[in-house]
């Protein structure tokens, strides 16, 4: 009796196993992207109709970054996510470890469709955005007016938000420092550029808050959480028009990049991500993103039709290009590992 | 006498406020017309209900939630009642060694299950799966199963099962006619506490699954992470609603038990 | 078959049941704490010309020649599987030698172009191949077992000779976290403790018609969702929330206070959400207390203060021990609370744990970490089983 009763359970075990097994091939497609108001839009602007229109399912992720959550994703045996959208530094060093799918330009009308930038191995250039000094009119009716001020706590007292990671902030501190933009990396690229830094942040690190979401500076400064905070351009001027805020950016030396769509390696559902990715960088689809969070589009002709107001907020708008320096993705790719291990270290006591 | 009464009573209230004020103050503002998370409300309306149903999250959550609940349910109360009537029929070598790996998944901290599991169930597929979760959490749930059945057998005279046997019942049929009916208010119990750690449930649910096996508690803490909304305060009310039904379930339960 | 096996035999599924997704993926996992499997695969050739070198001179051509041809292989295969296996070799042995995780890829992206002899190639790629300390960190790392890791969440690492010294300054974090963690856990459990027993008092004396309001004021929030009490309190203490916006109306303050993201919200919710777990067990030893006992040494001349102190409470020490026990060994395991109300110098081992495996793919840390987190489980349940004894352990 006890014997049959063993058997029937190794045989439900089985059942759920292959149940488990088919479940997992044949799974929908999932993008991932960075969360708040700006993955709202594109779900209004791309995902719900990319699902309409091919008549499938598409499921939503949301991270914050960092290539480990990439690493661990493959390396676990357990990746679930298809598309994805990553940082520059991100892209170059996933693609040389082969964590990413070359991009098959075939299949989503060729690179000439795109700004040279746009253009990777791996990647497709999706947003071009700045890092930005960011404040709220309501409570500081003027702001720092550059990075040094942003250190300033005696001028403008109270907490600041900065995003956890090394990366902007570390060449913030620098900039705050008065090394000239032309100069950061070089000063960067030496130990004692790093420790000098390191120096900037401590002076104010009881002062600091550390941000890990995208939509979290606009939140910080909406609540007076803090007085000044370093956050994604788009956010804030998404917060401005969508929230009623009145929130004021200083583009004085803002980091500029972009980010780029990837597939990840190995995926089921490589030409529904192909798919996915041709359908949201059509010139006409594309340039409807600005006109509700002001990030600068990648295809040619997507940029042509928008309105003076729209550009103006762009962060390939001359005033605001001006001074900007681009956030170097070949010292990231060299010095990321290294400076973050500093960084996390540094943060955690 | 009187004052230091007075005193414990004042002491208790308080503490009872201070267990029950804190769910009770913010739930009301899911109720609110207006999008800030403090009183006084500028109005009443189920719009975050509306915006809870109507998500591409929220409601699927809720969905996937029960169903990896009550499989979890099924196989960790299935497997806990074999097993504490095994351990309260007879004694064996090893048992208190068993015991120790059976009641085990009560004190492990839950982020080493989840990350254990990521590394194990990966390769085997069982990652991104409602198969994987529900196994992990039927895991996580078997011990309150055979604590409340071994509580439940406590109360049942094993003489009722020798005199089945001597009227020529077979072992199982004994336990099914017989015993199963006097602890099943105990089983049921065991099963809603095992559906309750499910439904509570976090770390491993955050780590072995994937997007389409979205758990609400996953959910909710993916929420909280972006940005706190009021539809969070609606899903919470949720919750609430979900774990008060399965506390009065439990009660009866145990009301029904002899 | 005899009763015994019987039984044994109704135990079995769930046991097995338990060990294959319970117990074994967990050995598997804290196994690697001391398992050297990152470095090994990626430099086959190189590990083994090593284990004869004396470790104190360079090592010789054999060593660059193997290591280039190493390099180049594992540069192929893992561009053709998304393995990433450098960069796992090279966050491995940058433990070790910080500048190996800059160091290991860069050399193997330029070692495929570079011509010559292997020595002279490396050299030119970076001088750091010129410093002994560099293979020594490869060969510690040769594996298949090392006690790397184990060695590190406690601030400690091997010198050149061998020898257990402490970590560089900049780096020795994980004591620091781990006291944090105990500290944590042990105001949490008194906090509860202090607030506990005084209820569970009550509701083992107060009136029959009033008990079962007290019981339910404790179970209806032992019931409610871990993350459901945590949302209440992200709700009740952040700067636009109900206590600051309250406050302001009632003119208390005129800025909001900052209460969130600190060690005080972090305790706050944490005794908020195991009160319970003290409370009923101390309500179950005290609801089977005898309360003739009590009365019958007050009745002795006792006082009441005495009777407590020298009766009530040593019988309802089991009940105080199992709420102990039951609160500390969960808060050692928080990480959901933490990491929604907490700040960065308020988050505790589990937190690491979390981190080193989905952020930055060291599953050895994790795995140490988590060796750490259960030792400190298993050795405050050994000492209750020695102090107390768990045949008295009686929940409610």
């Amino acid at each position: 009796m006890l014997r049959r009763g063993m058997g029937a359970m190794v045989a439900l075990g089985a059942v759920l196993l292959a149940a488990g097994g088919a479940l997992a091939q044949g799974r929908d497609l999932t993008v991932v992207s960075w969360g708040g108001a700006y993955q709202d839009a594109q779900r209004d602007i791309f995902f719900r109709p990319f699902q309409q229109d091919t008549k499938s399912r598409l499921l939503e992720e949301t991270w914050d970054g960092g290539v480990g959550v990439l690493r661990a994703k493959i390396q676990s045996g357990a990746n679930n996510w298809d598309v994805v959208q990553v940082e520059s530094e991100e892209l170059l060093i996933g693609c040389e470890e082969g964590l990413f799918e070359k991009m098959d330009w075939s299949a989503i009308g060729g690179k000439e469709r795109f700004i040279p930038s746009a253009v990777h191995e791996c990647g497709v250039g999706n947003i071009l955005y700045s890092f930005v000094l960011a404040y709220d009119k309501a409570r500081t009716p003027t702001g720092p007016a550059n990075w040094a001020e942003f250190f300033d706590t005696r001028k403008f007292p109270g907490k600041r938000g900065l995003r956890r990671g090394p990366k902007a902030t570390l060449e913030i501190a620098l900039l705050a420092d008065g090394v000239p933009p032309g100069e950061v990396y070089k000063v960067l690229g030496t130990n004692a550029g790093v420790d000098r830094a390191f120096r900037k942040l401590d002076s104010i690190k009881g002062d600091l808050i550390w941000w890990e979401r995208g939509s979290q500076p606009a939140q910080l400064l909406a609540s007076g959480e803090v007085v000044t905070t370093v956050g994604y351009n788009g956010r804030i001027t998404a917060a401005n028009q969508g929230d009623g805020r009145n929130f004021g950016i200083t583009w004085a030396n803002n980091l500029f990049t972009l980010d780029s769509w990837v597939v990840m390696k190995g995926t089921p559902n490589k030409d529904k991500a192909l798919q996915f990715i041709n359908f949201v960088t059509q010139p006409a689809r594309q340039a409807e993103l600005p006109q509700r969070i002001p990030y600068g589009p990648t295809v040619k002709g997507a940029q042509d039709g928008l309105p003076p107001a729209v550009l103006a907020n762009l962060p390939t708008a001359p005033a605001n290009a001006e001074g900007a320096l681009q956030l170097s993705d070949q010292f990231w790719l060299d010095n990321l590992d290294k400076l973050n291990q500093r960084f996390n270290t540094w943060v955690a006591r | 006498m009187r004052a230091s009464r007075i005193l414990l009573w004042t002491f208790g209230a308080l503490a009872i406020l201070f267990l029950m004020a804190p769910v009770l103050a913010v739930l009301p503002l899911s109720f609110s017309s207006g999008s800030f998370l403090f009183y006084p409300l500028p109005g009443l309306s189920l719009r975050w209900y509306a915006d809870f149903w109507t998500s591409d999250f929220w409601l699927p959550a809720l969905w996937n939630s029960l169903k990896v609940g009550t499989g979890a349910a099924l196989v960790a109360g299935s497997l806990g009642t074999l097993a504490a009537f095994g351990l309260w029929r007879a004694e064996f070598p090893g048992k208190s060694l068993v015991m120790a790996v059976l009641l085990a998944p009560m004190v492990v901290p839950g982020i080493i299950v989840a990350v254990a599991l990521l590394l194990v169930f990966g390769p085997l597929g069982l990652t991104n799966s409602f198969t994987g979760l529900i196994l992990a959490h039927a895991a996580l749930g078997a011990p309150f199963v055979v604590v409340t059945v071994l509580a439940a057998l406590q109360q049942f005279d094993a003489v009722q099962l020798r005199a089945a046997a001597s009227c020529g019942a077979s072992p199982i049929r004994a336990f099914l006619r017989v015993c199963l009916p006097q602890i099943l208010p105990g089983v049921a119990a065991g099963a809603v506490f095992a559906f309750a750690t499910s439904l509570d449930e976090v770390a491993v649910a955050l780590f072995i699954s994937g997007p389409a096996q979205r758990t609400l508690p996953r959910q909710m803490f993916s929420g909280l992470n972006d940005s706190i909304s009021l539809t969070i305060m609606a899903a919470a009310m949720v919750l609430v609603l979900l774990s008060g039904l399965l506390l009065l379930a439990v009660t009866l339960l145990r009301r029904r038990s002899p | 078959m005899s009763a015994r096996w019987k039984a044994a035999a109704l135990v079995a599924p769930l046991l097995l049941f338990l060990l294959l997704v319970f117990v074994a993926p967990i050995g598997t996992f804290l196994f690697r704490a001391v398992q050297e499997a990152d470095v090994a695969p990626v430099l086959p050739r190189t590990v083994s010309v090593l284990a004869d070198w004396n470790g104190a001179a360079m090592p010789g051509d054999a060593a660059f020649t193997a290591l280039a041809k190493d390099l180049r292989e594992a540069r192929t295969r893992d561009q053709e599987t998304g393995g990433g296996a450098i960069a796992r070799a090279a966050a491995r042995l940058n433990a070790d030698w910080p500048g190996f995780r800059s160091l290991l890829p860069m050399t193997a992206r330029r070692i495929a172009a570079a011509e010559g002899p292997p020595r002279e190639a490396l050299l030119s790629i970076s001088e750091d191949w010129g410093t002994p300390a560099v293979w020594g960190a490869i060969r510690r790392a040769g594996g298949p077992v090392s006690d790397f890791n184990l060695l590190a969440v406690l601030d400690l690492k091997r010198d050149a000779a061998g020898g257990i010294t402490a970590a560089p300054a900049d780096e020795a974090i994980f004591r620091g976290i781990l006291w944090r963690t105990l500290w944590i856990g042990a105001l949490a459990t008194v906090i509860c403790l202090a607030i506990g027993y005084p209820l569970a008092w009550l509701m083992a004396t107060a009136p029959p018609r009033w008990v079962p309001f007290l019981v339910a004021g404790v179970m209806l929030p032992f019931w409610t969702s871990l993350i459901v009490r945590t949302a209440a309190w992200m709700v009740l203490l952040q700067r636009e929330g109900v206590v600051n916006a309250a406050l302001q109306a009632t003119h208390l303050i005129t800025e909001p206070l900052p209460l969130l993201f600190n060690r005080g919200a972090v305790l706050l919710a944490m005794v908020h959400i195991l009160l319970p777990f003290m409370v009923l067990p101390i309500y179950g030893s005290l609801r089977a207390l005898d309360w003739r006992l009590p009365r019958a040494a007050m009745s002795l001349g006792a006082s009441p203060l005495r009777s407590f102190l020298r009766v009530s409470l040593p019988l309802s020490l089991p009940g105080v021990g199992a709420g102990c026990l039951l609160v500390f060994i969960q808060a050692l395991g928080f990480y959901v609370t933490p990491a929604l109300l907490g700040g960065a110098n308020d988050q505790m081992v589990p937190y690491f744990v979390a981190f080193y495996a989905s952020r930055t793919v060291n599953w050895g840390m994790a795995a140490a970490l988590s060796v750490l987190l259960l030792l400190a489980v298993v050795l405050v349940v050994a000492l209750y089983g020695r102090l107390v004894g768990f045949s008295k352990v009686r929940t409610a």
